[in-house]
């Protein structure tokens, strides 16, 4: 197996880095190129960027910052944010985007999976699936968790693998901005049903956290934001104190 | 100069910026006297085997590479097609590198694409010069090229398969260096020196 990853994630909007702060506003965090750098400097192994831009015209500028990412980022990095069409995907891969991750969009319209995948290869999609256990199910959620839907979690992920996904990225609504651990029992279950990677994300509050999650819920990545924008811990010293646990990690 | 083939498979991008950020004069091309003429070649290619070989064999390419006495270099699909032999789509390579590239089994515990960062072992050629054993690249990739006399570079998934190939001037890379951080620029640098 390749070594685990660690994935930061930048939320962008109008061209800069931005990080919520306890559900209302929105700090600046810096320039998504420069901070980009720094982590892959730092060991990053790949990154995420979400468009969180609310207009149309915000979206343009997005494309153009792919372009500036892919100009200066030597590791592979995922943009994601409002994907909704085959003509979305082709824009950021032209751009020089290496994955695209889509979300909402498909769930409302399952076959944009198949679409994305069958014309780009399925190493550029990532199905992003946001979910929140009700009643012992766990429920696929969309909208940044504010809609329920009727699908299953586990059902859900494996229609997505069918429909050429390459890979899964599952965050639990009900850990997400917690900061105590992810649902490592429910990640192990998923990643045994699957054959493709499963990126865990949003509930980590330490070391501890993210070690669980690669190691007792079998995750393939683990995906954070907040502890590395405020510099709580550099991803170097994730990675060796992961390698201390006997955790696989590119240092 | 450096000619990048352009045979219409996948994202050449990335590709050229990082040969632009190793401050390399590349140009896209398929025209043979350009590619002649060039130092150094570079075979891209994401997506499937089958049809690269088919967009290569459509544009007289294949003739046109096997000619070639400078340094050439095929990037994972780019690699494979100079292979003798793919099990993707079950077509005939070049027949460069004396490989028969195969599909990962899938399996508990072993994903398929073979996707993420893996060490680099075996590493015999100028390709890896300065390049520590048990460094890691990237890898996306579900068909492998076996361990065979033209290996220079091994990696695992789980098995030991060809992280990289040369055969004379040809080389190949599993991996993609073009986005395998600063040990990938260092190996891009390495094939520009040669």
């Amino acid at each position: 197996m390749p070594a685990k990853r660690i994935i930061p994630c930048l939320d962008v909007r109008n061209g800069r880095t931005v990080k919520g702060i306890n559900f209302e506003g929105l700090a600046d965090v810096g320039d998504p190129v420069e901070l980009g750098a720094r982590y892959a400097a730092e060991g990053a192994d790949e990154l995420v960027y979400l468009d969180i831009s609310a207009s149309k015209e915000e979206r343009s500028t997005f494309t153009d910052l792919v372009r500036r990412i892919a100009e200066r980022i030597n590791i592979p990095f995922t943009v994601g944010g409002g994907i909704s069409s085959v003509e979305d995907a082709a824009r950021l891969l032209e751009a020089g985007a290496d994955k695209i991750t889509v979300n909402s969009a498909a769930v409302s319209n399952p076959q944009l999976i198949t679409d994305i995948a069958t014309r780009y290869g399925r190493q550029f999609v990532v199905v992003a699936i946001d979910a929140k256990e009700i009643d012992g199910v766990w429920r696929v959620t969309t909208h940044g968790g504010s809609r329920l839907t009727d699908r299953e979690l586990f059902e859900w992920a494996a229609e997505v693998e069918r429909r050429g996904a390459g890979e899964i990225l599952f965050t639990s609504m009900d850990h997400d901005g917690t900061r105590n651990g992810y649902p490592d029992e429910t990640y192990a279950r998923l990643c045994a049903s699957l054959s493709i990677p499963v990126i865990a994300s949003g509930g980590a509050g330490c070391v501890d956290d993210i070690a669980n999650v690669l190691d007792r819920g079998t995750a393939d990545a683990a995906l954070a934001a907040s502890i590395f924008h405020y510099g709580e811990i550099t991803i170097n010293s994730l990675k060796r104190q992961l390698s201390e646990r006997g955790i696989e990690v590119r240092l | 100069m450096i000619a990048v083939i352009d045979y219409g498979m996948g994202n050449i991008r990335s590709l050229g910026n990082a040969l632009q950020r190793l401050g390399a004069e590349w140009r896209l091309t398929a025209d043979p006297e350009i590619i002649r003429s060039a130092s150094h070649v570079i075979l891209p290619g994401v997506g499937n085997a089958a049809e690269a070989m088919a967009n290569l064999t459509e544009r007289n390419l294949p003739e046109v590479l096997w000619r070639l006495r400078h340094p050439v270099l095929g990037i994972c699909v780019g690699m494979q097609v100079m292979c003798r032999h793919t099990e993707e789509g079950d077509v005939d390579g070049m027949g460069i590198f004396d490989a028969k590239v195969r599909r990962f089994t899938e399996q508990p515990g072993v994903k398929v694409p073979h996707m993420g960062w893996s060490p680099l072992t075996n590493m015999e050629s100028k390709l890896f010069k300065g390049i520590e054993k048990g460094s890691y690249v990237y890898f996306v990739h579900s068909y492998f090229a076996p361990l065979c006399p033209d290996t220079i570079a091994t990696s695992r998934h789980p098995g030991l398969f060809s992280a990289a190939l040369k055969y004379e001037n040809y080389y190949g890379t599993q991996f993609h260096p073009e986005k395998s951080g600063e040990v990938g620029e260092r190996i891009l640098r390495n094939f520009l020196e040669l």
